[in-house]
Order: C-alpha cells, then structure tokens, then sequence
C-alpha cells in the first residue's frame, strides 16, 4: 500500500517541488534513564524467580515432564474442549434468544428475559453447577401427563442424563445471561436506519435479523465472546462442583492424588489451558477481520484493488479509515 | 392482494390522515392525492410532518386516523365490514413490497457490496435466482451511473454514490410508487447534483415518485404539484412554479423567503 501522501498527487494536484527543502532534524536523542533501571529490575527478577524454579524440588520437573502428556491428562483436555465448546455453543444460541426477547414489545416475555438474567447472573456458577448435580435428587422422575394428576409416563431422572451433559447444561445456562447481554449490546448498537430500510424493502423481521442486524451486530458481539470463550475454558475447572472430574483440573488432580505430589501437575493442567487460550486468541483475531468486512478494512473492494476513476478526496478518506482501523502500519 | 390496474385509482391517496406521537400530534387530517406517473414534492420547515407522513404510506409508522390508500389498497388494515383490522407483519411486508424508499442517510448495509445491497431483497424477498437478480442489479447500477462500483463496499463510496445505490437498491424491487425522504439532506453540496439527475430520469420515465425534499429547484423543474407542509398540515399546494413564485399563504410566503 502506497501512503496516502503518493495518493493525494496521483490525483492530479502535485505541489511542486521547492528548491529550498528544509534539513531533516537530526536531534540527539531524549534518555529515559528510569524506565532503562525499571526494565533492568524486572529481567533480574525474572532470571533469579526463573533459575529459582528450574531448581526448586517442589516443583519436581521430573514428574511434569512425566506427565504433560500422559493418556489421561490428554484425554482430560479433551473432555475439557468439549465442555467448553458444547457449553458456549448452546449458551450463545440462548443468549440470543433471551436478547431478542429482552427487546420484545410484549411485556410479560421482556419480563422472563430479565428473571432469567437476575437469577443466573446473581448466582455463583460454582453454587449453580452443585445445584446441577442435585437436579436428579430434586426432581427423581421426569413425568408426562396433566400437572397435579397422577402422571401418564414417569421415567427415572437418574441414568436418563449422566454428569457431563449435567455440567454442559450448567455452565451453559450460566454462560447465557452474560451473552445475551453482550448480544443485546451489539444488536442495539446497529442503526435503526438498518432496520428501517430491510423493513421497507419488504424484508420479514427474521430476514432483517438474519441478513442485516446480527452480521452488523457481530461486529460488535465477536471481541467480548471470544472473551467469554476463553474464560468459558477456564471456568470448566468448576465442573468439580457436579461432581464431573474427567475434565483436565479435575484428572490432573486425582493423578497428584495418587502420587502425592500436587504442584507438578498444577503446572501441567496450566501448561494445558494456556496452550488453549492462546490458540483461542489466533482465532479471535481472525474472527474479528472477518466481521468488520465493510468497516474500514484494508481492499478498496471485494476482489482487491483500486479503482483507477476513484477520485483523490475519497481515497484520502479511506486512507483515514484505515488508519483509524489497524494503527499506524497500514499509512507507511 | 390483486393490485387495481384501473389507471384511474389514484397511485397514493389520503384523506384526512391523521398520526400522533403520544399527545402530540404531528400529522393533522392530511388530504392529498398522487396521481399514476405523478412526481409530487413536500416541502416545509422540518418538523412540519411531512416524513412522518412519507413513511406512513409505507406503513414504517401507522396512520392513526382517517384513510391512507396506495394503488386502491388501504395501507396497514384491512377493511371488513364496518370494521379495520391491523395487518399482519407478512402483509404488511408484501404491500412494502411495491413502494421503493430511499432515506436521508442512505441506510445501505455496510457489511454488503453495492451489488450485494441491490439483489438482497429481491432473492429474499421475492424468491429471484441470483444470476437473475445480479444481471438486473449490474443493469440498474450503470442506469445510475456506478456500473463499476458493483464490488465496493458502501464505506468506500461518497455519499453521492452511496445514495444512487440506494436509489438502484429501491428500484430493484420493481416499485410502483418511490419515496424519497430529503434524499440530498447529508450529502455535500458538490454531491447533490449527481442524485438529482438520477432522480429527475427516474420521473422522466414515468415513475410515480414522492420526494421530500429542501431542494426547490428540482421542484420547480421536475415535480407535477408541489405540496407545502406545516404544523402537520397541508398549508399550500398546487403547481410548483405557481406556489413557489406566487405563494399565497403568509407561512407559505415566510418559508419560502429564508430558502429561496
């Protein structure tokens, strides 16, 4: 990408060239003498915390390297990932049902919406997840037929759902009221002149939602769920509560249990979720690329390129846009 | 919902339409007609009404008194017996279907192409094939004026351009009838002409159009009857040459004087 200096003569308004150019500065340059000291401090720090635990018994490498990659703790992982994702995927489709009821006309739905916020939000997810672990103690059958009267149908409520999908449903209707608000906050923050002209086009609300408001809303829900995401992975660890303990805290536990020696596999369960979490990032940041498509990015337009009529104001603009959008990199 | 195709039923009429926001009532029994291929302008300071009475014949706010027909058709209810009942949305959606609208700040979809703005609504809407409705688009797009424009992204294009390509959006529909509310309002004065020409071949071709508008040269030159609105009524109308340089309501008169 050309700067946009280059631009503005390519569009036909070169200034001409001054034989009295000034001197570039050269400047000696300022010393910052106490961020150089700060800076030295924290490397030794640091080193000597780092030499420190490379040294450390109770660390015992020894068995972190033993166990970083046991069957087990893969396996964990693994139960882990699927808690998190089947967690956060029913979680957002809930959460943005409870925002669009959130923002319905009709009372009495506005009205559950906001319940559901006050009690899930209110409530410790840890406090919730025990509460999932008891459903089947509370409610021992599950009955078909009219309320109140003898039931037509009454299955056991034990063995018809197992402890995995207990916290799934746990940390997923917990996870919900914080996306439906994330969800209402991106849908209010499309213009209603969005709306209005889906609307007058002759467009259904489900189409208006579907094809305009939610793709503009993603824009603005996609930074705070990727958020939501790696804390979602995190949060896992709680499943404990239920009690579920095939998920990577819980393994890594039991395995210390067994061997007496706790912290190793501390580390190993952290060396796990950072590993994760840090794959999670990548991906949001190319989530967040692909949704702000229309917003300042980077092409003129879809198949890339510049027009060569575009005239010298609007690439200027653009070229703002774009500085606006991604920093200094892209204006050289 | 047949449309009446007698050429006699009027395109657009209203008697005595009346809308309140809460107390306040902004339109008062609003009476007009808006004949087929007729371009009619509504002028008057803002507040007068005259958008909310535009976006009433699209039913984007309801009519809370009197009748508002398009094409013979009663706009929002339906008349059974002695009794209105509210449409529903589908309806209501199927009767937007045919009235084109173009709005001040253009509204087109940021996150679409030009060209993708364009066939949206009539793949959706009316069930199009998409090489149908993009050889249609890329058509109406070189009628404004932008064939080249068809990959950008609104955010890319001034709002001249932006605002064509939401006139070809509109027209994309195969509207009987277009709104246009102050649709040079936000753009530049370097940008204004480019839109007005678009519009004034629109009404040359014998599109049944009602424009909103500040610019009163363009209603001199183009409109059939202009239509003087304020405090929600209707103060003055006739033919625009003949109101505008012959104005015969005092507020009429005031008006006119500070835009002129």
């Amino acid at each position: 990408m050309k700067s946009s200096k280059d631009e503005l003569s390519a569009a036909g308004n070169p200034l001409p060239p001054t034989a009295d150019e000034p001197e570039p500065i050269k400047a000696i340059r300022l010393k910052h003498p106490v961020r150089i000291i700060f800076a030295i401090i924290l490397i030794v720090a640091l080193a000597i915390f780092l030499i420190d635990a490379a040294q450390r018994p109770a660390y015992s490498w020894g068995n972190f390297s033993k166990y970083i990659f046991d069957k087990r703790i893969s396996q964990a992982a693994g139960f882990t990932l699927l808690l998190t994702i089947y967690s956060m995927a029913i979680a957002i489709v809930l959460g943005i049902t409870i925002a669009v009821m959130r923002l319905s006309d009709n009372p009495v739905v506005k009205g559950v919406a906001w319940l559901y916020l006050w009690i899930f939000r209110g409530t410790p997810v840890y406090v919730q997840l025990v509460f999932w672990g008891l459903i089947t103690t509370i409610y021992q059958t599950i009955d078909i037929g009219i309320p109140f009267t003898q039931p037509w149908i009454s299955i056991e409520s034990k063995g018809f759902i197992d402890v995995f999908w207990l916290s799934v449903i746990g940390l997923a209707l917990n996870e919900a009221a914080y996306m439906a608000e994330i969800v209402r906050a991106g849908i209010l923050s499309v213009d209603k002149g969005q709306d209005e002209a889906a609307t007058a086009l002759g467009m259904s609300w489900m189409q208006t939602m579907r094809r305009v408001i939610i793709p503009q809303a993603m824009r603005i829900i996609i930074p705070p769920t990727g958020n939501e995401v790696i804390s979602m992975l995190k949060t896992t660890s709680l499943v404990t509560a239920v009690p579920f303990s095939f998920d990577l805290y819980g393994r890594a536990r039991d395995i210390s249990v067994e061997i007496y020696d706790p912290i190793p596999l501390l580390l190993v369960a952290s060396a796990w979720y950072l590993a994760f979490t840090s794959v999670l990032m990548v991906g949001q940041y190319f989530l967040e690329k692909r949704f702000s498509r229309g917003v300042g990015q980077a092409r003129t337009d879809k198949k890339g390129g510049i027009d060569p009529d575009q005239t010298g104001a609007i690439q200027v603009a653009t070229g703002a846009v774009r500085v606006d959008a991604h920093g200094s990199e892209h204006t050289k | 919902m047949t449309a009446v195709q007698d050429n006699n039923v009027p395109m657009v009429q209203a008697d005595r339409v009346s809308k309140n926001f809460g107390s306040n009532r902004v339109l008062k029994s609003i009476s007009l007609t808006v004949k087929r291929g007729e371009v009619l302008c509504l002028v008057g300071p803002s507040g007068s009404g005259k958008s909310t009475f535009l976006r009433c014949i699209n039913h984007l706010e309801r009519v809370d008194a009197g009748r508002l027909k398009v094409d013979g058709v009663l706009v929002g209810y339906e008349e059974r017996g002695e009794k209105l009942y509210e449409l529903h949305p589908k309806e209501a959606a199927r009767q937007r279907r045919d009235i084109g609208m173009v709005f001040q700040r253009f509204n087109l979809f940021p996150h679409m192409t030009a060209l993708e703005n364009i066939v949206e609504a009539p793949i959706r809407v009316k069930g199009m094939k998409k090489a149908d409705a993009e050889t249609r688009a890329r058509e109406l797009l070189a009628r404004v004026g932008l064939a080249n424009k068809a990959d950008s992204y609104p955010a890319h294009l001034s709002g001249g351009q932006q605002q064509r390509v939401a006139i070809a959006r509109a027209l994309a529909m195969d509207p009987k009838l277009m709104l246009f509310d102050e649709p040079t309002s936000a753009l530049d004065p370097e940008l204004v002409g480019e839109v007005l020409d678009v519009m004034k071949k629109l009404a040359e071709s014998g599109m049944t159009m009602i424009v909103v508008t500040h610019e009163m040269g363009f209603a001199r030159e183009v409109a059939d009857s202009l239509v003087f609105m304020d405090g929600g009524v209707v103060v003055e109308s006739g033919d625009p040459v003949e109101v505008l340089t012959n104005p015969q309501h005092k507020r009429t008169q005031a008006f006119l004087s500070k835009v002129l």
